[in-house]
């Protein structure tokens, strides 16, 4: 490449950006709508509750303790989740079992719980992955195996940080260009809303890609700590001082079974220190032996950090024990803060719209992407009026992934509303149809001409989330004449959040109708000379 | 090219040069920052850093230098330039490595 810096930086920013964009774009949709997961959670299961009044923890822990007690006497861990983060109105209990064999972790069972009987509600709350399952998507992508997914995911997100530095030395009129829009220009108006969706968000952008390496940071890079602290002492010595001793306790049965110390004066002790109502969850490590060990956490709202505030006990005796202490690795300490940044578990309802709307910003920024780079070869071939099969296949990759996807995720919600609540396997046809209709948009893409497609396939968008309000209307109590006036503003929010996308699809039809309409038959302009000259 | 042995059709259409830039970024981009953070984690210790605090800061930063490697390779102005840059600065880290390589490993 004998050109300057910015050529050969520009040369690289759209292969970069091309060859994994589309995974990028599918990392990018599924991991927004992953910062509203706990929120679809109840969306996708409309048999809870509405947001209102909460029972107090200390009278829903016993009827938690009870179902656990039931169901899981001899467990490896029992976790509780009280109701009341971001808008989660039921109580539900889970257990690990003991790991079996070659297993890392054991069975993992969770289950709603109702408050005042301890009875568990698996029967009376339909079978969902929920927004759970579109968060796990974004890094272990779906039917294949997790080792394979992340190190798929790894290899973009390395991409990913190479088209955004090589991007940020191409655009170098970074703050002139931040104030430029040229609308209805063509290639010229992909250009600055690519520039525009990327400079604004360019922070996040760099956060999450960088953090999202840094989650996976011994998987991506092993050969450094595999020499330097082989598996075995020398590698359990440096994670316990870079992690802190590990919480999770051994995955081996040492103490005896035996009596547990009382938890409600523990949750006292937490609610005394952190105000009523604040405590998320309690986790209890070997429960019901001689060495169970008990952990509180608070509802983390205002620290940058993955788990929030936690308090110890012995569960054997009650007795507080001291937390992990400060850590004694800062770039450690760092990469906590940076994870937090990316998860936004802390996120309170302004921010994690700001979070959601980052996300939005970012598959934007690759899908505007990925049509810059077909524009301009268009441009280019236009005249020899051939389209190259390359470019064609770019075209169709482009609708299919950037209309298909949220196509694919609005029929997940249509699955979870249409498919039979008691259906057992429903969870996972759930996924099944997602998949199914994503793959229906790419064979009518490569069905229909060029020139409809993106038209109608925006149209199908609209209508499949413009759609889902009135469908919950007829198949749930959950929709939005209940709860607007019911003040349950978390579900209601998912409701308009649906119109707020059909409409922006609608948006996007009416411009590309107009785009068609105003387009003359015959090429007069000699446009494509002024647009070559941006590449 | 044009009169030497009769090379198969694709291998004329294939950019080499291009394949041999890419395989420097891919390969020995990713080999030369596993040389420079074991090199990182060995080295900041002298300065006073904690071991651990060494390799964990080393390989944090690895994927950032990873990305500014391609950049550079991409930069080059020939893909042999770009091994060349690569091995020499692979060769003298290389060499540092294996004479700081502690004794029966740590």
């Amino acid at each position: 490449m004998k050109e300057g810096l910015r050529q050969s930086m520009a040369w690289l920013h759209s292969w970069t950006g091309l060859l994994v964009g589309w995974v990028l774009y599918f990392v990018f949709v599924t991991g927004t709508f992953g910062y509203v997961n706990s929120e679809i959670n109840r969306w996708m299961r409309p048999e809870l509750p509405l947001a209102g009044d909460l029972l107090p923890a200390a009278e829903m822990l016993p009827a938690a303790e009870k179902w656990l007690r039931h169901e899981a006497g001899d467990a490896k861990s029992w976790f509780i989740f009280l109701p009341g983060r971001r808008g989660d109105t039921q109580l539900e209990a889970g257990w690990s079992a003991w790991p079996e064999g070659e297993e890392r972790y054991g069975a993992f069972t969770r289950s709603a719980i109702d408050p005042r009987t301890g009875l568990g509600m698996k029967d009376a709350v339909r079978e969902t992955e929920g927004g759970d399952g579109l968060y796990a998507m974004h890094y272990q992508l779906h039917y294949m195996s997790y080792d394979w997914a992340i190190r798929i995911v790894g290899i973009c997100a390395m991409f990913m940080l190479v088209a955004i530095l090589s991007g940020i030395i191409t655009h170098k009129k970074i703050f002139k260009d931040f104030f430029t829009f040229r609308p209805a220009k063509g290639q010229r108006s992909w250009l600055d809303a690519h520039n525009l969706l990327s400079v604004t968000a360019l922070p996040f952008h760099l956060m999450i890609t960088w953090s999202g390496l840094v989650f996976f940071l011994f998987t991506y890079m092993p050969t450094p700590i595999d020499l330097l602290y082989p598996e075995g002492p020398a590698r359990d010595r440096f994670y316990e001082r870079v992690y802190g001793p590990e919480e999770g306790g051994a995955t081996a049965k040492h103490g005896t079974l035996q009596a547990m110390a009382p938890l409600e004066p523990m949750l006292a002790q937490a609610e005394r220190l952190w105000g009523k109502g604040s405590v998320s969850r309690i986790i209890i490590e070997h429960p019901l032996r001689s060495d169970a060990q008990v952990r509180i956490f608070a509802h983390n709202r205002t620290q940058l950090s993955r788990l929030g505030p936690i308090l110890h006990f012995d569960g054997a005796t009650g007795a507080r024990l001291p937390g992990k202490g400060d850590q004694e690795v800062p770039s450690a300490a760092f990469s906590f803060a940076l994870l937090a940044a990316h998860e936004g578990h802390f996120a309170g309802p302004i921010l994690r719209v700001l979070y959601v709307v980052a996300g939005l910003a970012g598959a934007a920024m690759i899908a505007t992407g990925l049509l810059l780079w077909s524009a301009k070869r268009k441009a280019k071939h236009a005249k020899a009026g051939t389209l190259p099969a390359g470019v064609a296949l770019v075209d169709i990759l482009n609708v299919g992934t950037i209309i298909g996807l949220p196509i694919g995720i609005a029929a997940y919600f249509w699955a979870n509303r249409l498919l039979p609540a008691g259906w057992e396997g429903r969870g996972a046809w759930e996924m099944h149809l997602l998949f199914a209709a994503w793959a229906g948009t790419f064979l009518y893409a490569i069905w229909r001409p060029a020139a409809k497609v993106w038209i109608e396939l925006c149209g199908v968008a609209a209508a499949a989330f413009g759609l889902l309000p009135l469908l919950n209307v007829l198949a749930t109590q959950r929709h939005l004449g209940v709860t607007i006036p019911r003040g349950d503003w978390t579900l209601a929010a998912l409701d308009l959040g649906a119109l707020a996308l059909a409409a922006l699809f609608l948006r996007m039809r009416r411009t590309l109708i107009a785009k068609r309409d105003a387009a003359p038959a015959p090429r007069r302009r000699n446009a494509p000379a002024q647009e070559a000259a941006i590449a | 090219m044009k009169q030497g042995l009769p090379l198969p059709r694709w291998s004329r259409t294939v950019d080499w040069p291009l394949l041999s830039r890419i395989l420097a970024a891919v390969v020995g981009g990713y080999g030369l920052t596993t040389i420079a953070t074991l090199l990182a984690s060995l080295l900041l210790p002298f300065l006073g850093v904690q071991r651990e605090e060494a390799l964990f800061a080393a390989t944090m930063a690895s994927f950032l230098l990873f990305a500014a490697i391609i950049l550079c390779i991409f930069h080059a102005a020939s893909a042999t330039r770009a091994w060349l840059w690569l091995a020499g600065f692979a060769a003298p880290a290389g060499i540092l490595l294996w004479l700081l390589w502690p004794e029966g490993g740590l």
